[in-house]
């Protein structure tokens, strides 16, 4: 059977695909900053001298690691309705996806914290610096910028992830392209396109955590070598 | 001249073993001490607990004022007053010079960021590193990474400074000038208490000279008592090297 | 709603999870296989190759899953090609793994010091000759933590074959939960049976590394 492809009729949808593009970036850059904030915390209390908090950290990560992300959304937006919470979609996919990538993060940080030498933090004491002041000065900033290239890697493929929040009715890319396959009967070039502007999004996505990091870490920018 | 260093009786363990048996010995303002031995004497344990690097089992141990075996004590408060520079410089690798410098005086001391630059070039001044005021750690070399952690240590305005065996890690080359470095602030009257292999500068610039032999303070005397050890394992430590 | 949950809703449940299980072992023998290629093309002296197969690794790794699965199942039935919807899945996940192993393995091979290369070529043996004799086993030893890493991946990749009804585990759940309507204990027990697949992997990816990380440096 031969096959005649038909873009030209998904013309009409491009606002549609733009804004399921633009919600699909907001919910990312919403999820990887409250993210980014949970998993610096469970990675700092995974480092901790409470064992019960360490023991708590340590299993959340465990568990979002170890089970697929889709099971997490039906879990928490089922689960959470049938108690009684309904969420607005767009709260409840943003929540999954903060679920999701604190855990990563946390994981990532936690690397990155072990690579500082135990040295810079007796320097840090020694020079009288409290320790809320060492832990944001000595190991945070050079921990997140010796990791920042496989968080910002963890933060694109959570875009990518964000997919699959469609399936609990968010409409973002892939929710846009199921309604406009079924209106459109186009499915397939539907999800070249979808493709596409995913592919388009990772690389922006991409092009913006490479200039930030420039502008946040002015050694890398001026040497230009991994710390 | 009033002691500000007092350790008396000092005891302490890493598990079952006691690196530290009872050692005493005082550090007047403005004095400069030497401590040798051999590795594992506890030379550099009993410099860490100085500035409560290490805490101790037992004895009482008074720094600035500072009751270091007390409860209350205010650690921060201690550390303003008792700088310390590592073997291993421990500079921070993603700060530039003036921000290693600088970084305690603006967290610790308030000190506004406009004030700041000038704080790091004087200190860089007292170590001859002026022009590298902008440079990162890495671009250093060790000696010039050892000589900025001086600076570091001096912008707090220490009243007491710790090295812990300083040179160590540098070639022979490059210990020269950071040496050079510390005989200029002893001879500026700060009060110093050097671990240090580098018996020729004990000799020439310390005012007394502690040896430390298997958790004890051995012997004690100015430099000269190098050039005379009374005991045999003085003697012994200095014929044989480290 | 109604009923509760009983042992057939259960059996239900470990029937999806042996799908889970197979359709994992498919998309990763699949994906090893066109993975190997990946990284062979990855790492070729042909410049076209390797220009081809990074542009291949980018597009993959720059969409989503579930896209690429939509891809496959709309597309190809449109095209007039009708899989069964386990082989739809089993070819989505082939074409993921086959990026993400090829580009995992090309960093393996390439972290065998380029000296060996070197050294083999001065026995004078070919690159085929090369890359199996030499190169291979000793990437082999670095690829295996990640390579068992990346299979807790493609175990919870899996979940998104529900989308095209293929029922796997995560599909047995949200049939049994549409019955029954207990979203916390049926996801639940859910994630418990992923948790329990995936878990054991892990910890045995991450002590594979330690070693592997402990005999590099008494090897140092």
């Amino acid at each position: 059977m031969k096959y005649t492809f038909d873009f030209a009729s998904l013309q009409e949808y491009w606002p549609e695909f733009l804004r399921g593009a633009l919600m699909t970036l907001e919910m990312t850059v919403i999820a990887c900053v409250f993210g980014l904030v949970i998993g610096v915390l469970c990675a700092i209390g995974r480092r901790g001298k409470r064992k019960w908090l360490a023991a708590l950290c340590g299993a959340y990560v465990e568990v979002v690691r170890n089970t697929p992300y889709l099971i997490q959304i039906f879990f928490i937006f089922f689960g959470l309705s049938s108690a009684g919470l309904r969420l607005p979609i767009f709260a409840a996919a943003v929540l999954t996806m903060v679920f999701n990538v604190g855990a990563y993060t946390a994981e990532i940080v936690r690397a990155g914290m072990d690579t500082i030498h135990p040295g810079q933090i007796e320097a840090a004491e020694a020079l009288g610096l409290s320790v809320p002041q060492i832990y944001w000065d000595v190991i945070l900033r050079p921990s997140l910028e010796r990791v920042y290239p496989s968080l910002t890697g963890q933060f694109v493929l959570m875009m990518l992830s964000s997919s699959v929040t469609s399936q609990i009715s968010a409409e973002e890319l892939t929710g846009v392209a199921n309604s406009v396959q079924s209106e459109s009967f186009r499915s397939f070039e539907t999800f070249i396109v979808v493709a596409g502007l995913y592919f388009v999004l990772a690389m922006l996505l991409k092009l913006a955590f490479h200039l930030f990091g420039q502008a946040i870490f002015p050694r890398r920018r001026r040497l230009g070598t991994p710390l | 001249m009033s002691a500000v260093v007092k350790l008396h009786d000092i005891h302490k363990s890493f598990g079952s073993v006691e690196v530290l048996k009872g050692v005493s010995f005082e550090i007047d303002k403005g004095e400069v001490v030497a401590i040798i031995g051999r590795s594992g004497s506890g030379k550099s344990t009993a410099l860490r607990c100085i500035n409560r690097l290490e805490t101790i089992q037992s004895g009482t141990l008074e720094v600035c004022g500072h009751r270091i075996d007390h409860a209350d004590l205010d650690l921060r408060a201690l550390r303003q007053d008792v700088g310390m520079v590592f073997q291993s410089y421990n500079l921070f690798p993603h700060l530039t010079v003036e921000e290693n410098i600088t970084l305690a005086p603006r967290r610790v001391k308030k000190l506004p960021t406009r004030d700041a630059r000038a704080l790091a070039l004087s200190s860089l001044e007292r170590v001859g590193l002026a022009e590298k005021i902008d440079a990162y750690p890495e671009q250093l070399s060790g000696g010039q990474q050892q000589r900025v952690a001086i600076a570091r240590s001096l912008a707090m305005q220490p009243k007491v400074m710790l090295f812990d065996e300083v040179t160590s890690a540098l070639d022979p080359q490059l210990t020269g000038e950071v040496l050079r470095v510390m005989e200029i602030l002893a001879q500026g009257g700060m009060t110093m208490a050097v671990v240090t292999h580098e018996m020729a500068f004990a000799r020439r610039v310390a005012d007394r000279v502690i040896f430390m032999h298997q958790g004890r303070v051995w012997e004690t005397g100015p430099g000269a008592m190098l050039d005379d050890p009374q005991t045999p394992e003085l003697r012994a430590f200095l014929a044989n090297g480290l | 709603m109604g009923g509760s949950f009983t042992i057939n809703h259960l059996v239900y449940l470990l029937q999806g999870m042996m799908w889970t299980v197979v359709l994992s072992a498919l998309a990763f023998l699949l994906g090893s296989v066109a993975g190997f290629g990946v990284m062979l093309m990855r790492t070729a002296r042909t410049r076209l190759l390797r220009q081809i197969s990074f542009v291949y690794v980018q597009v993959i790794q720059g969409t989503p899953l579930l896209i690429v699965l939509f891809v496959v199942y709309f597309g190809l039935g449109v095209v007039g090609i009708e899989l069964p919807p386990l082989l739809a899945a089993g070819v989505s996940l082939m074409v993921y793994c086959s990026a993400f192993l090829g580009e995992i393995w090309r960093g393996c091979v390439e972290s065998v010091p380029r000296t060996q290369w070197e050294a083999a070529e001065g026995l004078a043996l070919t690159r085929w000759q090369t890359l199996v004799d030499v190169i291979l086993p000793q990437a082999a030893r670095i690829a295996t933590p990640p390579t068992v890493g990346f299979l807790v991946q493609v175990l919870k990749s899996t979940s998104l074959a529900s989308v095209v009804g293929f029922v796997e585990l995560t599909r047995a759940a949200q049939v049994v939960n549409n019955s029954l309507f207990t979203p916390f204990l049926v996801f639940g027990i859910a994630g418990v049976l992923y948790f329990a697949l995936c878990y054991p992997l892990s910890r045995w990816s991450r002590s594979l590394e330690r070693k592997l990380n402990v005999g590099r440096r008494q090897a140092a």
